[in-house]
């Protein structure tokens, strides 16, 4: 097997987990899932749809915000990823900022489509490659959106997983709690709970994470590294310098 | 075809400018299309306590409009430059309290914006339940489904901007705005009071007897005042016209890190008029 790259294994971890969607939507600032989402989309033979919001490039563009939005509402959307500024055990996500509300200490953008399509999309991948107790915390200051909801709220989405630089979490939305899945190469279960503020379940044995094997690795080099480089060249020029001018 | 109200087409920016009053709540679409140019000029006038609403999100022309004093309020989903980092002058200016924030979820600005374009006070929206961008604003109510059964959901307010002011590719004699792929920005001039718009050039023949052109164009009937300005996305990009000024957009995002850097940048690129660039 080829060597790979920390962002390769991400790659190929999220695009595992979007096997079963038809339709996939990238947020702002998502290069990795946007690889993942791209990965999947090659291994499908071209036949899921992958929407980019902010693209300007067929066939990913979006036919608009609204759209999107309404498309989420019509359950056309299969998979979405989320992050946080801080993300807390009970996968509620912070994207707005530390301290009081409002004058907060520590301010971010703010909760973009979050507070909506979390509830929508069935499958939310929740991504943050730092792993420290600074983003996973106990309890997020501020609930951009909630991780959970009352039996009675409308909700056919949530929170499938949270992937880390360290490890892939599952949630488990009956128990409204995560538990440790896989822990990366090179990493260690101790490790994870020195760096995770949050309480979260952890079988007797924790496998490693399956590393890619060569055809993924084909896929993500030839076909996904020159097509992320549209919407971010920055990253894929960082990540491939030998695929990408 | 030339029968369209003689104030109509005005020039330069800066007439648009002072039809913008202080204390106006100002709709701003966040794709292309984003008036710099009007937003400098509105610097320039030193417009005051404008209301801000991003749709759904802003970047560089709100955190240059809250740098400069000219905003009293900002209703968003988020603010930031992107690739470029945070928002440096929407982020000191939340935290100072000197704007006052109100936080929102990107598909309910568009609902409130929807309710206004249908003249209705309200309009329900999923998500939102047990956040605390719910908890943080008094004005969005829970009701229940009248029409279901023990089931919660959110309640907009109607967004009613006074003005909504945007970037287009170009506009013709009679007022009609050709808009490309921006169809949202139809929702943001149906639900605003009036629309200002500035755009790339005007074009001699009416856009909506071309039938291809007719579904990207927005009627002049909502249309309040035009001027032309070449170039008045830039730095920011207009897709087909021009691509982003990385290098002035990475330039702002620096200096405007402190207020000090913001003040020269300010000096330097928007208190001196510079012709065409202005």
């Amino acid at each position: 097997m080829g060597s790979y790259t920390s962002e390769e294994l991400l790659i190929a971890t999220i695009a595992d987990m979007l096997e079963p969607a038809r339709h996939i939507a990238v947020g702002v600032l998502s290069p990795i899932p946007g690889s993942a989402a791209l990965l999947a989309r090659a291994r499908s033979g071209n036949t899921k749809k992958v929407s980019i919001i902010g693209s300007m490039e067929e066939p990913y563009r979006t036919d608009g915000g609204v759209d999107l939005f309404d498309c989420a509402a019509q359950g056309r959307i299969d998979a979405f990823f989320l992050s946080g500024g801080q993300i807390d055990g009970q996968a509620n996500i912070n994207l707005t900022g530390i301290g009081d509300y409002p004058r907060q200490d520590v301010r971010w953008s703010g909760a973009f489509g979050s507070a909506y399509l979390y509830f929508l999309v069935p499958r939310v991948i929740l991504f943050r490659e730092e792993h420290s107790r600074r983003v996973f915390v106990p309890q997020v200051d501020f609930i951009s959106a909630p991780g959970t909801s009352a039996p009675n709220v409308y909700r056919p989405g949530g929170p499938h997983a949270l992937v880390t630089g360290l490890c892939v979490f599952l949630f488990e939305r009956a128990r409204g709690r995560f538990r440790l899945a896989s822990v990366h190469p090179g990493h260690s279960v101790e490790e994870v709970r020195d760096e995770t503020g949050f309480d979260f379940d952890c079988p007797d044995h924790v496998p490693t994470t399956r590393t890619p094997d060569d055809a993924t690795l084909s896929l993500v080099r030839e076909r996904v590294a020159p097509a992320i480089a549209s919407p971010y060249p920055a990253f894929a020029r960082r990540v491939w310098p030998q695929a990408v001018a | 075809m030339n029968d369209a109200p003689a104030s109509l087409l005005l020039d330069p920016v800066e007439a648009l400018a002072a039809r913008i009053a202080d204390g106006a709540k100002v709709a701003l679409f966040k794709d292309c299309g984003v008036p710099m140019a009007l937003g400098r000029a509105l610097v320039r006038r030193r417009a005051r306590d404008l209301h801000l609403v991003t749709v759904p999100t802003g970047g560089m022309l709100p955190d240059l409009l809250i740098g400069a004093g000219c905003v009293a309020t900002v209703e968003t989903a988020g603010v930031t430059l992107g690739e470029f980092g945070l928002a440096p002058r929407f982020i000191a200016a939340v935290k100072t309290g000197e704007v006052q924030i109100r936080d929102a979820t990107c598909p309910a600005i568009y609902a409130g914006l929807q309710a206004a374009e249908k003249g209705i006070p309200f309009m329900p929206l999923r998500g939102l339940l047990g956040s605390d961008v719910l908890a943080s604003r008094a004005d969005f109510k829970v009701i229940d489904n009248p029409f279901g059964e023990d089931d919660p959901i959110v309640c907009l307010p109607a967004i009613r901007p006074d003005c909504a002011i945007f970037h287009a590719p170009c506009a013709d004699r009679d007022g009609n705005v050709y808009i490309a792929r921006q169809a949202e920005m139809k929702i943001l001039a149906h639900a605003a009071r009036e629309s200002f718009v500035t755009v790339e050039r005007i074009v001699d023949f009416n856009l909506l007897e071309d039938d291809r052109l007719a579904p990207a164009t927005l009627n002049a009937l909502y249309v309040s005042a035009i001027a032309e300005a070449p170039g008045g996305a830039a730095p920011l990009n207009l897709p087909g016209h021009y691509d982003y000024d990385t290098d002035a957009i990475r330039a702002y995002a620096k200096a405007a890190a402190t207020p000090e850097g913001f003040r020269v940048w300010l000096a330097a690129h928007v208190l001196v008029q510079t012709g065409a660039a202005a």
